[in-house]
């Protein structure tokens, strides 16, 4: 177990250390340096200046290089150009407004994807089951911001019930709960199909097990096999699929808090992108990508422990 | 960009019946069939098909509710929400067919050279493919725009970065497992280059699958030109894009719910369509490979 957790956080740390060269390699591929990027055509070479001296760039690219890996390992990921305040402060902010609806995107999604699964599973070969194979499909394939628009126009413009924009009031739970429903739900979404489909595949194969017909033969009733023998084994593979997930949570969020004006990651990046905010781009990019190998290689870690013939993968 | 759950080294045997009848009597892959075909004669006759020009402003019908003159009524410069949604076909079809068509030859060359290759290139290579693929796919789009700037040459640019990773890494796994098959053997003992082999005994054997893969990530890069273009990071007004005409929809919400309302429909249809297609497809060729959302 610890050489398989080394190997795999050594991966993780590698992977890192090639996406900050790469993010970096990228701002010298182009024409132009990050600053008149930033600035625009209009910028007057005072300014250019100063904000060159400020970003380093003035110093050999060796030495530019070095700062950047020794500024990115010490939590220093530059400072916004226009606003000048620390990048990081600047995500860590916003950013458990982002976790917190994925994570009620994502809980909502669990609980009725396994729902629809095990269902799908009880009814399999039959009309219902058919029916739930066409909605999970369906679901999956819909993008969730133009569920998002949608929710929008119906709950918030047409019946008022949602606020339309916003994360909430600070401290107040209630009205960040009523903020976080339709965002939460336009993400949530397709991931209930795709789970529904993961959960029904799984245990259509746990159900064929040999401990699931001993089980049958003693008599326990369908519910107790279904609950307690099938889905505890066929819930394993879905925690390998919600942590890669992950990404593709942060990715609708993206789009889905533009369109409710929420502060956010998403929003926090696409205003910088718009802006051509180079350095807050590139630290909000490295974050995630920081953050969302820590959930991947956790998972990783996670399954190898409950589940020991991966690691022996691995290591062979 | 997709995920593939159980590489399989060759192509999987039909089961019995021509894949193409299997697939017509699928109801998914039928229903998926039509709506393609819908979305495709769209694209293809909108000059034809769309009732009004798509650009031509007429500021003092602006906003209009649905009418029979304008069936799904207005923009906020008057211009003809209909006609755009037509045309808006042809620009995702065009840039989706561009983006995954680059991608997928670029993957195909990488991931046979990975696979058949010697074995540091293939190290190499695979690191580069995992670091990008462990990028969030909208973070490393998000960042390719900053750096490049807006438009829809930077949009396929950003859609081929994204998807090489995957379609490099189902080819170099086909290639890997097949690389010691006693016929590319044989082919090596008689002296054929590592060329001929590649193209001749490798490529066949190994593209089926990446045109299963290719024809299920077409509603996946349809989202994305979409969501890019809503953000006002993807194809540059005033050219119709279905994500243009939702974000102009999405700024005149109060007035004119209508244009966020029609613009979504063609959008969803065409990403529901391709779905199901490419379900219909993998289940009559393939049944191994998998979809996830993204």
């Amino acid at each position: 177990m610890l050489s398989y957790a080394t190997k795999r956080i050594g991966l993780a740390i590698l992977i890192l250390f090639v996406v900050m060269l790469a993010m970096y390699a990228m701002v010298f591929l182009v024409p132009g340096d990050p600053a008149s990027l930033a600035l625009g055509p209009r910028a007057t070479p005072e300014l250019k200046a100063q904000l060159i001296e400020r970003m380093g760039l003035d110093q050999p690219i060796y030495i530019q290089v070095w700062n950047f890996f020794r500024n990115a390992a010490t939590g220093d990921l530059g400072y916004d150009v226009w606003s000048k305040r620390p990048v990081l402060d600047q995500i860590l902010e916003v950013f458990p407004n982002t976790l917190f609806l994925g994570a009620v995107a994502l809980g909502w999604a669990l609980v009725l994807g396994i729902a629809l699964g095990c269902i799908a599973v009880v009814y399999r070969g039959t009309l219902t089951d058919a029916v739930l194979g066409l909605l999970s499909v369906s679901m999956i394939s819909v993008p969730s911001f133009v569920i998002a628009l949608y929710s929008l126009v119906i709950f918030s413009v047409w019946l008022g019930w949602l606020p339309a924009i916003g994360a909430g009031e600070k401290g107040d739970w209630g009205s960040q709960l009523r903020a976080v429903i339709l965002p939460a739900f336009a993400i949530g979404i397709p991931w209930v199909g795709y789970l529904a489909r993961l959960v029904r595949a799984s245990m259509l194969k746990v159900m064929g097990a040999n401990h699931i017909r001993t089980a049958r033969a003693f008599g326990l009733p369908e519910r107790r096999i279904m609950t307690h023998y099938a889905l505890r084994i066929a819930i394993i593979p879905t925690i390998a699929i919600i942590a890669v997930g992950f990404g593709s949570i942060l990715s609708s969020a993206v789009f889905v808090e533009t369109v409710f004006s929420r502060p956010g990651i998403g929003t926090l990046i696409t205003s910088a992108v718009s802006k051509r905010n180079y350095p807050a781009v590139m630290g909000t990019v490295l974050f995630m990508t920081a953050f969302y190998l820590f959930v991947v290689t956790a998972a990783d870690l996670l399954i190898a422990r409950l589940d020991p013939r991966v690691r022996d993968v691995f290591r062979g | 960009m997709s995920s593939v759950a159980d590489p399989s080294p060759a192509i999987a045997a039909p089961r019995g019946g021509q894949p193409l009848r299997r697939l017509l009597h699928d109801p998914m892959g039928l229903l998926g069939l039509i709506l393609v075909a819908a979305f495709v004669a769209m694209a293809l006759f909108a000059p034809w098909a769309a009732p009004y020009d798509p650009l031509k402003i007429d500021v003092a019908n602006k906003l209009k509710p649905p009418s029979m003159a304008h069936w799904a009524g207005t923009d906020q410069l008057g211009r003809d929400t209909l006609s755009r949604l037509i045309w808006g076909a042809r620009t995702a079809l065009a840039i989706a067919l561009t983006a995954t068509g680059i991608a997928g030859v670029i993957g195909l060359a990488l991931g046979l050279i990975a696979g058949y290759g010697p074995r540091w290139l293939d190290g190499i290579l695979v690191l580069i493919f995992d670091s990008l693929s462990s990028m969030p796919m909208i973070m490393f789009a998000l960042a390719v725009i900053t750096v490049v700037g807006p438009g829809t040459p930077t949009l396929i640019l950003v859609i081929v970065l994204v998807s090489i990773p995957g379609y490099a890494r189902l080819i170099r796994t086909q290639t890997l497992g097949l690389k010691t098959a006693d016929f590319i053997l044989a082919e090596r003992a008689m002296g054929a280059s590592p060329l001929r082999i590649l193209l001749w005994h490798l490529l066949p054997n190994v593209v089926g699958p990446l045109v299963i893969i290719l024809s299920m990530d077409i509603p996946v890069v349809i989202m994305l030109e979409a969501g890019l273009s809503y953000l006002n990071l993807g194809v540059k007004p005033p050219v119709p894009s279905w994500g243009n005409i939702l974000y102009d929809g999405y700024t005149n919400l109060r007035q004119s719910p209508v244009m966020v309302i029609a613009a979504g429909i063609p959008l969803i249809l065409a990403t529901i369509g391709f779905t199901f297609l490419g379900e219909g497809l993998r289940d009559a060729l393939d049944p191994r490979l998998q979809v996830r959302p993204r």
